[in-house]
């Protein structure tokens, strides 16, 4: 029986907030080419935990490995050019960007190019390419002229992942990808996120349970910052304690 | 050197009065407005006009002083200010400092450019020296004394408000989150005007009571305006006894400095500033859990 | 892919007007020659003003306080020429390299903090400096400015002479020199993160952007260029004072590149000009209300919109590059 690597992987983490405990001991691994998914109640504390991943926030005690290397003290941006790439649940965007002119940039900055002064921004002909597939595949290639301020809000979830994708992660964390996208364009989104190559790793955070069957092999609930369970769709969907959570809420837990 | 103390504290607590205003409305709105000198110009003025062309008697003059730069600060809140609250700090910066520029600039052409001269009261007048002779010698001029009981009372005053009455938790929780605070019903644009008024009107009162320490010319409000901005920035915006702090700091600090090394000058001053916003970028003082 | 390429590249081609405005700029000291001298200034305040866009337009920080490196730059030049060699060029390059290292330093005090806290710590700095300069004046000649401070010929050639026409060329040389460097900068990938910076300095760290190193960065650079201008006037004026450490001068240059744009590079040469030239006017008419009006102006200026106020200006088809702020 082969293992498969963990690629990410909290051991005892915690944040405490003066006060206020948000992230509670929780050990969470996420295996190569997973497709794994985070789900939990409102405030259960999912997005502090990706910020802990990130390196947004520092935790309080407990650690974090990335592909075996410990980067519970590593700095944000460290952690995303050795390959650790999250989106954000609100757009987090350049607004004075076209979206050329953003992927273009992620792009260069990805290929070690962020620092070259005295090139024009459009003079290599790998990341113009490499443009042309992430705008091609986003569906944003007719709007790739226009000022990110100016587009639509379903073009604009579309670039955030356009842009967490242009940093060819390793291990990619999506915030609620599309929470807020209007019916009709979550298909693309969806579509987009299923299509994502094998052999990156996937946690995704979510409350469609809809699209969380549908992509997760495992799934992860979290609860008051605690991990409460973990396991197969099948077996979530049993759990007698996920569905007093959500039941408790006012959510059903349904899936065909 | 209980005298330089003396002199500093009372320097420290006249820029207290003349800064809070200014602290409470950057904490408040997220503005920065770098014409809060202007205010204080004005009290300062109407109280030297009120003094020597209709013969007002100067203690009369605070409270006019107060209401005067308040009702001028209501107005222009609710028009020149509040279309500014979203804009980014660099329009506000610009459309203050226009304001400052407008203000010194009219106050010339009608004034003068000549300092004004302060006739303060017989009784506030004078010095009383305590243990002359000693290590602590004590000079005390009662204006300072002056000074510093009409701020410390006007301190405890506002700490009272802030603390007790129904408009002080209001205020504290727009300051927390103003978005909240209107979510819950409380009307923030009365809050905003009311504040920016009271704020207003303290630095006119400290511009007529520091009109005979700091001198009072068209160019008033330029001249301070990086004191009061150092006591914000150090003291931080998100309470009164911060910026409290910060302006006592700064007044035994200055006044110590030019006695001490009077070659250095500000410098010291400057440079502490630096030196604690490199330390602590939200001020000294800033409480834990506030907006900084 | 050949359209998409071309979409990125097109801003940094040289647009049709470009070299029409240089060539108009180098011919007028020999033109006017009467007027060699403002010319001169107009390209010194203009490359001041340059700097500034580097950091203001181009990485959102918000400075009162550049005027630190224009005159440390003024007062090593001035220094160097008079206690070293005059030679201009030379001069030029060491007061570049003080202000570019002290850029370095400064540059560790803007990089935490809120928008006001930079304010006062850029303020803060360039009062210290002044203070500096006022007390050392056994170096920099104190409140009577450092004098007699002459310079030998440029390149070995063009002296300078009485009415200012080598002044002129020699700071319109520079100025142009700079300008193509800073182009290509800002069309670079590195200028395109400094955007990304300004925009969205959270979103710049989750794409793998060291913030904090490029914002030193720029500071630095934009520090240098500040203090090539500085050097400028002191080697053609002769001498350095106090005043080019003032808060004014710092207000001012933000003035003009708000007045001529930020963010688009030319908005620092268009604002100088258009600042000195409306200087001369109004100083003329009422000299000392010069404030009142700059006042009236800048608060009109906010709150009507740079669009509807300056409608003119948007002739020659700059990019927008800055969303709500003028």
């Amino acid at each position: 029986m082969s293992t498969v690597p963990i690629v990410l992987k909290t051991e005892g983490l915690v944040k405490k907030f003066g006060g206020i405990t948000a992230t509670q001991d929780v050990n969470l691994s996420i295996a190569q080419g997973a497709r794994h998914a985070l789900i939990g109640p409102n405030g259960a504390g999912k997005t502090t935990l990706v910020n802990l991943m990130t390196g947004v926030l520092e935790p309080t005690e407990g650690r974090i490995t990335l592909e075996g290397v410990d980067i519970t003290r590593m700095a944000p941006e460290q952690r995303v050019q050795r390959g650790l790439v999250r989106t954000f649940q609100i757009n987090q965007l350049f607004a004075s960007m076209t979206p050329l002119e953003t992927l273009a940039m992620v792009v260069s900055q990805q290929q070690g190019l962020g620092g070259r002064w005295w090139q024009p921004l459009g003079a290599n002909r790998k990341v113009v390419e490499r443009c042309e597939q992430l705008l091609s595949l986003f569906r944003l290639t007719e709007v790739m002229n226009q000022r990110t301020e100016v587009l639509a809000y379903g073009k604009r979830r579309l670039l955030e992942m356009a842009i967490a994708l242009a940093c060819e992660p390793r291990v990619l964390l999506l915030d609620e990808p599309v929470a807020g996208v209007p019916a009709g364009e979550r298909e693309e989104l969806l579509h987009t996120v299923a299509a994502l190559p094998a052999d990156v790793s996937v946690m995704l955070i979510e409350h469609d349970m809809d699209l969380v069957f549908d992509f997760a092999t495992r799934i992860t609930v979290l609860v008051n910052g605690a991990v409460l369970t973990e396991g197969t769709p099948q077996e979530i969907a049993k759990d007698p304690q996920v569905k007093s959570v959500y039941l408790g809420h006012g959510e059903e837990l349904t899936h065909g | 050197m209980l005298t330089l103390l003396f002199d500093g504290i009372a320097y420290g607590m006249l820029l207290f009065i003349l800064a809070v205003g200014l602290s409470v409305t950057m904490g408040l709105m997220n503005f920065i407005n770098l014409a809060h000198g202007a205010f204080a110009m004005v009290g300062g003025y109407l109280t030297v006009v009120l003094m020597q062309r209709y013969g007002v008697p100067f203690l009369l003059c605070l409270p006019i002083a107060f209401v005067g730069a308040g009702l001028l600060g209501a107005v222009l809140e609710r028009t020149l200010y509040r279309p500014m609250y979203k804009k980014p700090h660099l329009d506000q910066v610009l459309f203050s400092i226009g304001l400052a520029f407008m203000t010194v600039a009219a106050t010339d052409y009608f004034m003068g450019s000549q300092q004004q001269i302060m006739q303060l009261p017989e009784g506030l007048r004078g010095r009383t020296e305590l243990w002359t002779g000693g290590p602590f010698e004590l000079g005390m001029g009662h204006y300072r004394l002056f000074i510093i009981a009409v701020c410390a009372a006007l301190t405890l005053g506002l700490q009272y408000i802030l603390a007790k009455t129904r408009f002080g938790s209001r205020l504290r929780a727009s300051v927390d989150d103003s978005r909240v605070a209107a979510g819950l019903g409380i009307n923030v644009n009365v809050v905003f005007a009311a504040t920016f008024a009271v704020g207003s009107g303290l630095a006119g009162l400290g511009g007529a009571l520091g009109a005979e320490v700091l001198g009072l010319d068209p160019t008033f409000p330029l001249k301070f305006m990086v004191y009061f901005l150092i006591v914000v920035a150090v003291g931080g915006t998100s309470s009164i006894t911060g910026p409290l702090l910060a302006a006592l700091l700064l007044g035994v600090a200055d006044v110590a400095g030019k006695y001490y090394v009077p070659k250095l000058g500000a410098f010291i001053v400057y440079s502490l500033m630096l030196v604690i916003l490199m330390w602590r970028p939200q001020g000294l003082f800033v409480r834990k859990g506030g907006k900084s | 892919m050949k359209a998409m390429q071309d979409s990125l590249l097109v801003p940094s081609r040289f647009k049709a007007w470009e070299p029409l405005l240089w060539l108009v700029a180098f011919a007028a000291p020999w033109v006017v020659p009467g007027h060699a001298l403002i010319v001169n200034e107009i390209a010194i305040v203009a490359l001041f003003a340059l700097s500034l866009d580097l950091i203001l337009g181009y990485a959102g920080v918000v400075s009162l306080g550049h005027a630190a490196f224009f005159g440390f730059g003024a007062y090593t030049a001035a220094l160097f020429a008079k206690l070293v060699m005059p030679d201009p060029l030379t001069g030029l390059l060491v007061g570049m390299a003080g202000a570019t290292v002290l850029g370095a330093v400064c540059s560790l005090t803007i990089l935490r903090g809120s928008d006001l806290t930079r304010l006062m710590v850029t303020l803060g700095m360039a009062l210290i400096l002044l203070e500096l300069a006022n007390k050392l004046d056994w170096l920099t000649g104190g409140s009577d400015g450092l004098q007699g401070v002459v310079m030998g010929p440029v390149l070995g050639r063009f002296e300078f002479d009485l009415m200012g026409q080598t002044a002129a060329w020699y700071s319109l040389s520079v100025l142009l020199g700079l300008f193509v460097l800073a182009r290509r900068w800002v069309h670079s990938p590195l200028g395109a993160t400094l955007k990304a910076l300004r925009d969205n300095p959270l979103r710049a760290m989750a794409i793998g952007i060291n913030v904090q190193l490029r914002l030193a960065v720029v500071y630095t650079v934009a520090a240098g260029v500040a203090g090539t201008a500085g050097a400028l006037l002191a080697q053609t004026s002769g001498f350095a004072s106090l005043d080019v450490f003032a808060l004014d001068r710092s207000a001012d240059v933000m003035l003009m590149l708000v007045i001529g744009g930020v963010g688009w590079l030319y908005g620092g040469v268009l604002g100088a000009v258009v600042f000195k030239l409306l200087h001369d006017v109004i100083s003329g008419i009422t000299p000392q209300y010069w404030t009142f009006w700059i006042g009236l102006f800048l608060v009109v200026l906010v709150l009507v919109g740079r669009d509807r106020l300056l409608k003119p200006w948007s002739w020659f088809g700059k990019p927008k590059a800055q969303g709500e702020s003028v």
